[in-house]
């Protein structure tokens, strides 16, 4: 990888960091407040379906997460293995597709979810 | 020769531990959540369903455990942003304390209502 | 008279350590230790040190697991049970004993492109820089290091990772970036970008804790980190 990309990549990292800073602090504060009531589907789905606010914010969380978490794991996995390079930056890349992908079939779910 | 923990024996090590510890074990969990909160593709009773695993007491212990993970990576994340991006101050080292002490304020907040 | 147990590293990376008994003395340093082992019990021992007093870094060494200088090392501060462990610098390969091969420490300085590179020549008057200035108290807050390779001892991101420049390094790009007079910016920027570079820092503060001039390469690398992404930015480098 060139110096610019590396370069460009921790920078990735650093602003999905800010990025999930804002949508973790929202997560955490309704997991919160959700809670108190019990979980169930209903009422997840009474918050989240059909409400374009969450749409949004649960697709740029899911997008954010799915940039930040392989670049920490190509680290992680840089330093604690000998693997480098290519096969490495693959592998997260495919990891990154496959939480963004798993991640919007989850938010698409509670989007629209209840329609059996 | 390498290090060992007589070297790593001050906080802010520790903070790196708790950072790369909480970003492992978060990004090894995500794929359940994903696949737990896409249920709800298959109708409000097949999340349901999984939701009533959610009872248990272990599974309420599990959960604190992972917000508590989630709020010490993200005020672990915040200390480590403001490390880098603004210009180097002596009281930055007390943003450790700070980071710790409302990652715990929040899992307690959590647990708290859970029960 | 109170006896201390020693254990010495002996041999290269293969090796082993070996115990001795030294008579403890008041206001002794590792270092009085280490000379008292190799005049009094075995001459074979190898080891650096140059002026004794804290000025040099040549002493380098690890005490008990920690990377210091041992002629500014009281045993009576680190001793437990009379006992006291000594070994070379970490993340160096080790020529014998308590020596280490400083080659890569000082390529690596090499390869940040640690050093000045001016367009003034003697007939131009003194550059003027205020000490006042922002850039000169970045520098002075980390001008001061001897390349006594303590930070790069310690480093874990030096084990993880061979290619890390290390703290030092990194730290003396960081004062050059800052040097108003310096004419090869961009190179150094350039020099220090990527895994290999700055970027590789996890802040954990290792070369802060045991620098013994009280210097903090983290500062300077965060400082990099900064500049670096925006010369990319801008298309700098």
């Amino acid at each position: 990888m060139s110096r610019r990309s590396e370069v460009l990549l921790w920078g990735a990292q650093r602003v999905s960091a800010m990025v999930l800073a804002l949508c973790v602090a929202v997560h955490l504060l309704t997991m919160i407040y959700a809670v108190r009531s019990g979980l169930s589907a209903a009422e997840i789905l009474g918050r989240t379906q059909g409400n374009v606010g969450w749409l949004l914010f649960y697709t740029v969380f899911v997008l954010a997460v799915a940039v930040h978490a392989p670049i920490g794991l190509r680290t992680i996995i840089g330093e604690t293995t000998n693997a480098r390079g290519r096969g490495v930056d693959m592998l997260v890349a495919v990891i990154g597709i496959a939480l963004a992908a798993w991640g919007m079939r989850a938010v698409i779910g509670v989007f629209g979810g209840g329609a059996a | 020769m390498k290090n060992d923990f007589r070297s790593r024996n001050h906080p802010a090590y520790w903070a790196f531990l708790v950072h790369r510890f909480s970003g492992l074990l978060l990004a090894l969990f995500l794929p359940l959540h994903f696949w737990a909160l896409g249920q709800a593709l298959h109708g409000a009773a097949a999340l349901d369903g999984f939701l009533r695993w959610t009872e248990h007491p272990l599974v309420k212990m599990a959960e604190t455990g992972l917000v508590l993970l989630l709020a010490a990576h993200l005020a672990g994340g915040l200390r480590l942003l403001a490390l880098e991006f603004l210009e180097w101050r002596e009281w930055q080292k007390s943003l450790l304390a700070a980071a710790a002490g409302a990652s715990l304020v929040a899992a307690l907040a959590f647990m708290l209502n859970l029960a | 008279m109170e006896t201390l147990q020693v254990r010495i590293w002996r041999g290269t990376e293969e090796g082993g350590f070996q115990d001795f008994e030294v008579p403890r003395q008041e206001s002794q340093t590792v270092l009085d230790v280490v000379t008292y082992v190799q005049r009094k019990c075995d001459p074979t021992l190898a080891y650096r040190f140059a002026c004794r007093v804290g000025v040099c870094g040549s002493c380098a060494m690890t005490v008990n697991g920690v990377s210091r200088w041992t002629c500014r090392t009281h045993v009576d501060k680190v001793a437990e049970d009379n006992r006291v462990e000594i070994a070379p610098l970490r993340n160096l390969p080790v020529i014998k004993d308590l020596v280490t091969d400083m080659r890569e420490f000082f390529d690596k300085w090499a390869k940040a492109r640690g050093r000045f590179t001016g367009s003034a020549t003697r007939k131009e008057a003194f550059a003027k820089v205020s000490p006042e200035s922002k850039e000169r108290k970045r520098i002075e807050a980390g001008i001061e290091c001897i390349g006594c390779g303590v930070c790069y001892s310690a480093c874990d991101v030096v084990t993880w990772n061979k290619d890390y420049l290390g703290p030092a390094a990194l730290n003396r790009a960081w004062t050059l970036i800052n040097d108003v007079r310096d004419t090869a910016r961009t190179e150094r920027l350039a020099a220090v970008a990527g895994d290999a570079g700055c970027h590789a820092c996890h802040t954990h503060l290792n070369c802060t804790e045991r620098c013994p001039k009280s210097l903090s390469p983290t500062a300077g690398i965060a400082g990099l980190k900064r500049a670096v992404l925006a010369a990319t930015l801008s298309g700098e480098i």
